[in-house]
């Protein structure tokens, strides 16, 4: 099935079978292979991307779901030039080890903090939970958020 | 796993909807938000040959509060519950325990009437429409009809929906202010899907309870009430001593299960406690 969406600013249109999750998608068809994938089932929110903002797993959505929406991966949330304050504060928290769970850390942490700047450690903790890291430990990654928090105060 | 092979629509009306599941011979399956249909297929324990994508149905996302209630459309999805600030008051309950379903990013999707066509036996919104005395309006190929929770939920995975037909409204009955209640569930971990849980409600007549709803769920193959632990409750003073007995009938009233979570003698003993713990904290309000 033709698919069009939009995704880092770019329109796209993709020849998908149905059953492609938005994910496999994302990596093998589009190449953008910063959103990763754990579980393939919903537990562990390597795979979280935004769709028109808002933080989902997009191993649970089907690509031709995202027809019409936009679509923004962890490669979005960057640029070449310099760290995003995000990126630069899990890099001074030393909030990721080997890096597999980060993208999916970014992109749920980017959702909260543009939704809810304030959040304290409860929620950011709250939030979090849906997200699975198996060698940092969540303490660094629970302080980056918090500590990112001013950059997101409008 | 990735997902097995299937055909894929996204009607524009809910006639069209009916029409595509009635041809496919019970084959195919509505789609709502996915959080629970797409693991299933990945572990190969659905296989539909057809997806009906209820996303472009119209009406169907709003949550109305009127004299007679709550109206939640069965696209509302956990989210839109959350962050509706008119439900502090329209239906406590139902915000309290729908903070406890899932993660984050779940609660973007996750709707409704995707959790109650999908009848998991430890969801929080089963629970709330069997204490609440909910009915779903449904419609398929025969028409429209209402169903009554207590007739909704049939077992595990089990409804009383037929393969052509599609929720679109639950209705919660009207919420009085003074109205007390209390929720608690336990889970190993934050979002995971309870061991046990309870949601309880009731009215104060001349200083005592009347009127009580006791409900449960992730105990046995289906969310239920207690009309044991109701009679216990009703005519009553709450205090502390009460929500012991309380706990007790609730305790020698379910018919838990045993699994890799917990046995069955540790289910009994929790549904006891969080029953205590629940009238403990409505009494509280
Ligand atoms: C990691 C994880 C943790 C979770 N934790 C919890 C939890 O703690 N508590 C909890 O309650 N849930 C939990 N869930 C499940 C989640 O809340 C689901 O979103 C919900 O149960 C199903 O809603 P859905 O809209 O995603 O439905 P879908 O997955 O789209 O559909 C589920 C079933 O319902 C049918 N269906 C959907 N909509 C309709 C309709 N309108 N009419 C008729 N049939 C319909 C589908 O055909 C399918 O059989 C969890 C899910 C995951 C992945
Ligand atoms: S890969 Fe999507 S949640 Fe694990
Ligand atoms: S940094 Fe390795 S899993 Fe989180």
């Amino acid at each position: 099935m033709t698919t069009k969406f939009e995704v880092n600013g770019k329109q796209v249109s993709v020849d998908v079978e149905p059953r492609l999750t938005l994910a496999d998608c994302l990596r093998h068809e589009l190449r953008l292979t910063g959103t990763h994938i754990g579980c393939e089932h919903g537990v562990c929110g390597a795979c979280t991307v935004l769709v028109d903002g808002e933080a989902v797993r997009s191993c649970l959505i089907l690509a031709v779901q995202a027809e019409g929406s936009k679509i923004t991966t962890v490669e979005g949330l960057s640029s070449d030039a310099d760290l995003s304050p995000l990126q630069k504060s899990f890099r001074k928290h030393h909030a990721l080890q080997c890096g597999f769970c980060t993208p999916g850390f970014i992109t749920t942490a980017h959702a909260l903090l543009t939704e809810e700047p304030d959040c304290d450690a409860d929620r950011v903790r709250e939030v979090l939970s849906g997200n699975i890291c198996r060698c940092t430990g969540y303490i660094g990654i629970v302080e980056a958020v918090l500590d990112a928090r001013a950059a997101y105060k409008k | 796993m990735k997902l097995p092979p299937f055909e894929y629509a996204c009607p524009a009306t809910i006639n069209e909807a009916v029409a595509l599941l009635a041809g496919h011979g019970g084959e195919a399956k509505p789609l709502a938000g996915g959080q629970s249909l797409m693991p299933m297929m990945a572990f190969r324990i659905a296989q539909p040959s057809l997806l009906v994508d209820l996303r472009k149905l119209p009406g169907l996302k709003e949550i109305k509060i009127g004299a007679d209630g709550v109206r939640l459309g069965a696209l509302v999805r956990w989210r839109d519950i959350l962050d509706d600030k008119r439900l502090d008051a329209a239906h406590p309950l139902l915000k309290e325990a729908i903070s406890h379903v899932a993660h984050y990013q779940i609660r973007n999707r996750g709707t409704v009437g995707g959790s109650c066509a999908h009848a998991d036996p430890a969801s929080e919104m089963p629970g709330i429409a069997q204490t609440c005395e909910a009915t779903f309006s449904v419609i398929g190929k025969a028409g429209a009809r209402t169903i009554k929770a207590a007739d909704f939920f049939q077992g595990a995975l089990t409804t009383a929906l037929k393969p052509d037909e599609i929720v679109t409204e639950i209705h919660l009955p009207a919420w009085p202010a003074q109205r007390r209640y209390g929720f608690q569930e336990f889970a190993r971990r934050r979002g995971d899907f309870a061991m046990a849980g309870i949601a309880l409600y009731y009215d104060v007549e001349g200083g005592k309870a009347a009127n009580a709803h006791i409900g449960v769920f992730g105990v046995g193959d289906c969310q239920r009430r207690l009309p044991k632990a109701e009679a216990a409750l009703n005519g009553h003073t709450v205090d502390d001593a009460l929500a012991v007995k309380v706990g007790e009938a609730a305790a020698a009233e379910v018919e838990p299960q045993e699994d890799i979570h917990a046995s069955s003698a540790y289910r009994r003993a929790l549904t006891g406690t969080l029953a205590e713990r629940a009238l403990k904290a409505a009494a509280a309000r």
